[in-house]
């Protein structure tokens, strides 16, 4: 039997007996992240198709939800730091190696556009908006002129969000569990997933509504064979990725993620919203609201039992 | 040039006088430590094997915390020793979440902290880091390892080694002597 133990008493806040330096915040800043992406995507996605008619909800509606939850989530990244006064060294440099980095700066990109993108639809909600101030309206008109390349930077920067709320934690090869680059694609699907979810949710438009419901089923499809190939490939890994699956096998996360994610976050939505596309008839909410919460629940468990997972030592 | 330390594990008695040197070195907030020891105890009583460590920041010649922050207040100073500029760190704790070996702690004054090797107060100065010259056992061994006539250079070159989890391809620069 081997038996290591620190006999100088090392016990370091937050680091032990188990690292815990991210609470709440980061997996929170990450799903709301993902959410706002998931919402842009389509609503640009849609514009350029030129289909802003059929989908006024993902379009023009359900884009005025994103500053509002990029800017709690950039406040929850904000109440994280533990040196706060010197947030703004973020800005100061752009390192491509670190993605702490560039998303940071994806989400200087993402924020200012998705307030030009609501502010270009302010007449859905308030029909006599008026700006009041000439340069304002001339600021409208010159990105209504440019509304197509707008949506395409909101399009590449949402996905780039969506893949960063994976990544960031991916890169970590000190937390077996993270250190896996299946994440990125898996939280962008996921993100997309919620902001098919919410679009469902705000949508008054029978067909708009299935249209979204068949996007999320296919994304749900989509990450449930990511989730297992997350897997396989942990398990065909090095022992400390086996124990890092093993935490979900048999560990301390197998319940709530089996049941609240894979569960109630995945398998039983899609099965109502192919029910409901089936003709069969039921409270539409039902399915998405259980795809939004889902997805909440993946990034905090994804974000506590990344930090119980470690190398051999 | 590059710094690094050898400790002897069959030297150290794990009397954690290394500890305290560098917390008085280095004002290290009471509660906190910058290095430890470890014991491990394999086999079987009475068949049974101890190895001790003097355990510190490796110096990671490939390392994960300078790369994944944001901001560049982890860097490579002289000699690779991996150091932290506290007033561009914003304590994001990204850099602990990528040590595999839980080498940084988060200092009460917001910004992160670690071992420096005493680059600055003593190393710079011509004196070994605290724990080194404190080292009741002299079981340490400091120096650069492009000088062969380094203290570090010499004991590597007569003694067996390894280093911790070299499998997480971080290239630490904290060897021990077996
Ligand atoms: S031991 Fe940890 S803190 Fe030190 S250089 Fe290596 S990765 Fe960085
Ligand atoms: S906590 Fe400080 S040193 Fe560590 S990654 Fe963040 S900014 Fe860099």
């Amino acid at each position: 039997m081997k038996e290591e133990i620190i006999v100088s008493g090392r016990l370091n806040h937050l680091i032990d007996p188990q690292l815990h330096i991210w609470h709440w915040h980061i997996p929170l800043y990450l799903f709301l992240g993902g959410l706002a992406a998931g919402i842009l995507f389509f609503a640009a996605l849609y514009t350029i198709l030129g289909k802003e008619k059929e989908y006024p909800t993902a379009v023009k509606l359900a884009p005025f939800l994103t500053p509002a939850l990029l800017s709690i989530g950039l406040l929850a990244l904000f109440l994280d730091l533990n040196h706060k006064l010197y947030f703004w060294q973020l800005y100061t440099t752009l390192r491509l190696e670190s993605p702490m980095s560039w998303g940071a700066w994806t989400l200087m990109v993402v924020t200012p556009a998705s307030i030009v993108w609501c502010a270009l639809h302010i007449r859905e909600l308030f029909p006599n908006w008026d700006w009041k101030f000439n340069w304002l309206k001339a600021v409208e008109t010159f990105f209504n002129q440019y509304k197509q390349h707008l949506a395409w930077v909101l399009l590449i920067s949402s996905l780039i969000l969506g893949v960063y709320t994976g990544i960031l934690f991916s890169a970590f090869n000190a937390r077996p569990l993270w250190n896996t680059s299946i994440l990125g694609p898996l939280f962008l699907t996921s993100g997309l997933s919620t902001g098919a979810a919410a679009i469902v949710l705000m949508s008054k438009k029978a067909s708009e509504r299935h249209n979204f419901a068949r996007i999320d089923l296919m994304l749900i499809g989509i990450e449930l064979f990511l989730i297992v190939h997350m897997f396989m490939g942990f398990l065909a890994s090095t022992q400390v990725h086996i124990e890092a699956a093993h935490l979900f096998l048999g560990g301390p996360y197998t319940v709530p993620f089996w049941l609240f994610v894979v569960m109630l976050g995945l398998v039983i939505p899609a099965l109502l919203e192919f029910l409901e596309l089936r003709g069969f008839h039921m409270p539409y909410f039902i399915a998405p609201v259980l795809v939004i919460l889902g997805g909440l629940i993946f990034r905090f468990i994804i974000a506590y039992a990344g930090q119980a997972s470690r190398w051999l030592y | 040039m590059r710094y690094a330390m050898a400790v002897d594990t069959l030297k150290c008695v794990g009397c954690s006088d290394c500890v305290v040197a560098c917390q008085t070195e280095n004002n290290v907030p009471i509660g906190f430590c910058r290095d430890w020891v470890v014991e491990v105890t394999d086999g079987t009583y009475p068949r049974l094997e101890i190895e001790i460590r003097s355990e510190r920041c490796n110096h990671c010649e490939n390392s994960p915390c300078v790369r994944c922050c944001p901001t560049g207040a982890s860097h490579y100073a002289e000699g690779g020793v991996v150091l932290v500029t506290p007033h561009k760190c914003i304590g994001c704790g990204a850099c602990i979440a990528s040590c595999p070996y839980d080498a940084r702690y988060p200092h009460p004054d917001g910004y992160v902290d670690k071992c420096t090797f005493c680059l600055h107060n003593r190393v710079e100065k011509g004196l070994d880091p605290a724990c080194v010259s404190v080292c009741p056992t002299k079981c340490m061994y400091f120096g650069d390892l492009d000088d062969p006539n380094s203290p570090v250079s010499k004991v590597l070159k007569n003694r067996k080694y390894k280093t911790l989890i070299p499998e997480a391809g971080t290239n630490p620069q904290l060897y021990f002597l077996l």
